[in-house]
């Protein structure tokens, strides 16, 4: 009774169970689904009738029978050319209650990148071998993605065993084969059936032409699955990516699904992996508190101390008693496995969008390690990957992200890279491990500091910051406000929008990405500058509150005083200094601010100046915020 | 494995624990909209399928509100029951409803009856939806459909890319990896978004039972005044339905499996008037639900050709 209760649990904790099947039409792979289908009732009827009276060119299934094959079938183009051009999804009632849910991935060769995809989720591979061509470059192919992607797994049909007239000694010789493959993935888990699909021999039911085999047929394996490592479920401790912050009277809760672990009230948690430990106050799942949250649930956490906690952020158990890559220490490179799906090659060194969860940051590729042959195994020098291609690479991001290795965590090691013009997912990437923690990284502390640098300009550095929406005035102020202070003998400088635009922003457009990428760099840049002694005056459009606040994180309290410059749009329009918004109105300015994106005025600026009034006002203010006298 | 142990594994499966599962992932797919997204918007059909969906978005912003309107397209077909349930459950949900009817297409009197049902369905459906979207500017809309509904449905992504001109480009769909999606969008494109992707007809039924829903009651057997035509059974809902020489309505016990334009589905004979007897039935008639829509049997890749023009 022990192993039922082993298999109980399991059923519980993974009541739909992931398959990829790979394999191309010609192994008879679309008869093996749809045959598993038909006979677990998991088709409608008249789906049933459509494939007892529709036939594809070739087909030799006598009308009036049913053609398996195509219960599977999907999109017209692919009618046309008979073969599976995407991954297709389908549903599978197992008699134990168990949902698969099986993806079905194209099988040649230029579709590797969709092989990968739908194993990328996977917990079980159906891998199919034609008995009367034995073991191909695909099969070798299909066992290097699956590894790669973490699928433990596999069910290896021998297919076609009607036409080597059920022989044993066939089937040994290409199951000795594939378990030797096999072998060279660290895949622990293999079962090898010999199969008809077009006859049902061990599809459903034991065969009764090969007594010769006693093992579980496809079904029974599918049924008996159970994770390939019991710890699995432990391999790290409680992840919970934030992707939205619910609101309501008196409560703020951080939405997200747990992807691993457990989490209960009362839970210390760090956020991001770094700072203070903070408690769980709350759990809730689907609006009611509950005493514990596991993989995959939806919940809302509520934590017992403020913290600002923002979409992207990932909670996560303390350090403490954990080992080293147990632990997501935000860092800044990675070495990490690509599956390269864009139309376009790799480009060293250019900027791309990685996300991880709900995570978006700017990334780049800085070095190639090796292409993998997914055939041979062979790792070789490349200078770039294509698509469908496979490699080792370093990458390196803007900011220091919490990743895992993938092999412990797919939801948290697994990340995409996205193209920043046409938006594309380019890539599929499984963090290996990181390079170079941000923690690594100790700044040299140099004898000469910042309150020295002050000390000798006899001034208080600080950042104004004056946002607003294009035409508000905040060049003219900031302009003005320098004058004024040069001539009060004061180090300053002005960082202005479209200079930095002109230089160092200028591989940035203006999506909200791109927005928030201008921001930081201005933000550091400013930084450096009144680590500088200086007096700095950014006069940047700025339209979004978060970009906003992360800058103002940069800096200690009262360094950095977000000013509003508030003009009202007619004034605004009325005055387009630039031509901005005639541009925008003929809609030749898409993400123009204030009419193709929105700006987020603040909520509460330290300084607020009218951009219509008189500009000798708002400096007089700001001079004041300055507590310099005038 | 024997045939003893199967049986105590099948004990150990509850229903129940599917529909955690699927209810937990459709949670994540609308948050994770919620959070990329400018404007989204959740597209709203009355039927059994939307009923489920507004109750995920309850639940996925609980305590807090459903952060996006609901819109219903309404081609002024409708069952005159799913209007009344509409309007009730919005405001009894407290929940920002928003109705859109192609005016154009009702001046123009585009009926089923005068422009074909394709030409009908595309004027009053999809160009309204289209419509809707645009004059919203909405980035994001969620639907109901589901990949076992129809076989082109399969290889719909949960998160479906669509072109400038809401077309639908099959070969530039994006791949999905892991619960990573690929949320961001360049210029004039936007994103439909599917949470019960990996929900089956029966998972929303048992769905429906557990959570204890309301759904409009024409899904329930009842004598209701239908015309057989063609073999199909048509509810005549009211007087605007153009019946043949000596057609008359009868009375006759029938229940629907969807809903849309009255016209347009076909109503089974059926004595299911409780839920339990809804899901015994379905047990045994093992046809699929869009075998009663009339709109998908024209040609074999019908609702791929329509998807491409910008249905849902």
């Amino acid at each position: 009774m022990a192993t039922t209760k082993t298999a109980d649990t399991a059923l519980v904790e993974h009541p739909i169970v992931r398959v990829v099947a790979c394999g191309s039409v010609d192994d008879g792979k679309s008869t093996l689904i749809g045959r598993l289908l038909a006979e677990t009732e998991s088709v409608p009827d008249d789906i049933l009738d459509y494939a007892r009276n529709t036939r594809r060119s070739g087909s030799t299934i006598p009308q009036g029978e049913v053609d398996y094959s195509m219960l599977t079938d999907g999109l017209e183009a692919e009618h046309e050319q008979g073969i599976t051009i995407d991954v297709a999804y389908r549903h599978l009632y197992l008699p134990s209650g168990r949902r698969a849910i099986i993806a079905d991935a194209p099988g040649h060769e230029q579709y590797t990148r969709n092989m990968a995809v739908a194993a990328s989720t996977a917990d079980i591979a159906i891998l199919l071998v034609d008995a009367t061509r034995g073991i191909r470059p695909q099969t070798h192919r299909h066992l290097t993605v699956c590894a790669l992607m973490g699928v433990r797994t596999v069910i290896v049909a021998i297919n076609k065993m009607d036409a080597v007239d059920f022989k044993h000694v066939a089937f040994e010789d290409f199951a000795g084969g594939v378990r030797s493959a096999a072998a060279r993935f660290d895949l622990e888990d293999v079962v090898v059936v010999p199969v008809s699909a077009l006859t049902g021999d061990n599809v459903i039911e034991r065969s009764t032409q090969m007594p010769w085999y006693h093992g579980p047929t496809v079904l029974e394996s599918l049924m008996q699955w159970l994770p390939a490592r019991a710890e699995d479920h432990d391999a790290i401790p409680f992840r919970l990516p934030v992707q939205y912050i619910v609101r309501a009277d008196n409560f703020r809760g951080y939405a997200g699904t747990v992807v691993a672990g457990s989490v209960h009230p009362g839970d210390k948690v760090v956020v991001n992996a770094k700072g203070a430990t903070t408690t769980v106050e709350r759990v809730l799942v689907g609006g009611q508190d509950v005493k514990e949250a596991t993989s995959d649930d939806a919940v809302v956490l509520t934590l017992e101390t403020e913290t600002d906690v923002t979409r992207g952020d990932l909670i996560v158990a303390p350090a403490e008693g954990l080992a080293e890559d147990q632990y997501p220490r935000p860092a800044t490179a990675f070495a990490a496995d690509l599956v390269w799906t864009g139309e376009e090659e790799l480009r060293h060194g250019r900027s791309y969008l990685l996300l991880a969860g709900s995570l978006a940051v700017p990334a780049v590729v800085t070095a190639i390690r090796n292409r993998r042959d997914v055939v041979s195994g062979e790792e070789m020098a490349a200078r770039t990957l294509k698509m469908n291609d496979i490699g080792l690479v370093e990458i390196s991001t803007d900011t220091p992200v919490p990743l895992d290795p993938y092999q412990l965590s797919r939801d948290t090691g697994g990340f995409l890279l996205v193209e920043r013009v046409s938006r594309d997912t380019v890539a599929a990437g499984l963090v290996r491990h990181a390079l170079r923690r941000a923690h690594n990284v100790v700044p040299h502390t140099f004898t000469v500091d910042r309150e020295a640098r002050a000390t000798l300009k006899n001034q208080r550095p600080r950042v104004l910051w004056l946002t607003g929406l294009p035409g508000a005035g905040k060049s003219t102020i900031a302009d003005a406000l320098e004058g004024t202070l040069h001539g009060m003998g004061l180090h300053t400088y002005v960082l202005d929008g479209d200079g930095v635009r002109t230089g160092l922003n200028k591989d940035l457009g203006f999506t909200p990405e791109d927005r928030a990428e201008n921001v930081r760099r201005v933000a550091e840049t400013a930084k450096l500058m009144a680590d500088a002694g200086l007096i700095v005056i950014v006069s940047l459009v700025s339209p979004f509150r978060g970009d906003r606040r992360a800058a103002k994180g940069l800096f200690a309290d009262g360094d950095f005083l977000e000013v509003w410059v508030d003009t009202p749009a007619d004034v605004v329009v009325e005055r387009d200094p630039k031509g901005l918004y005639a541009k925008a109105k003929a809609g030749t300015l898409p993400n123009m601010t204030g009419v193709g994106q929105g700006y987020e005025p603040p909520e509460h600026p330290d300084v607020t100046v009218n951009g219509a009034g008189e500009v000798a006002d708002a400096v007089a203010q700001l001079l004041d915020a300055l507590q310099v006298a005038h | 494995m024997s045939p003893a142990s199967q049986t105590s594994v099948e004990a150990a499966v509850a229903p129940d624990a599917v529909l955690d599962a699927l209810e937990a992932e459709a949670i994540h797919i609308f948050r994770e909209t919620a959070g990329a997204f400018r404007r989204p918007v959740m597209l709203y059909s009355i039927g059994k399928d939307s009923t489920v969906l507004l109750h995920l978005a309850v639940k996925a912003f609980a305590p807090g509100k459903v952060p996006f309107p609901i819109l219903h397209i309404d081609t002024t077909w409708k069952f005159r029951e799913m209007i009344e349930f509409r309007d009730r459950t919005a405001r009894e949900l407290g929940v920002d409803l928003l109705v859109h009817t192609n005016q154009e297409g009702v001046k123009e009197g585009v009926t089923p009856f005068t422009h074909g049902t394709h030409e009908y369905t595309r004027i009053m459906k999809t160009v309204a939806l289209r419509e809707a979207l645009d004059e919203g500017g909405y980035d994001a809309a969620f639907g109901g459909a589901r990949r076992d509904e129809e076989r082109s449905r399969a290889k719909e992504r949960v998160f479906s890319l669509r072109e400038p001109g809401h077309r639908w480009e099959p070969r530039k769909q994006r791949p999905e990896f892991w619960r990573t999606a690929n949320t961001q969008l360049s210029e004039g494109q936007t994103m439909r978004v599917f949470p019960m992707s990996n929900w089956t007809e029966l998972d929303v039924w048992r769905y429906i039972q557990r959570e204890n829903l309301e759904v409009v009651p024409l899904y329930f057997a009842k004598e209701r005044p239908v015309v057989e035509r063609d073999g199909q059974l048509i509810m005549i809902d009211d007087d605007r339905y153009p019946l043949k020489d000596g057609e008359k309505p009868e009375m006759r016990n029938v229940r629907f499996r969807t809903l849309g334009c009255y016209p347009l589905t076909a109503a089974v004979e059926s004595t299911a008037d409780t839920m339990d007897d809804l899901l015994a039935e379905m047990l045994v008639d093992r046809r699929s639900e869009r075998s009663g829509r009339l709109i998908d049997g024209e040609g074999g890749g019908s609702m791929e050709s329509k998807k491409t023009e910008g249905y849902f």
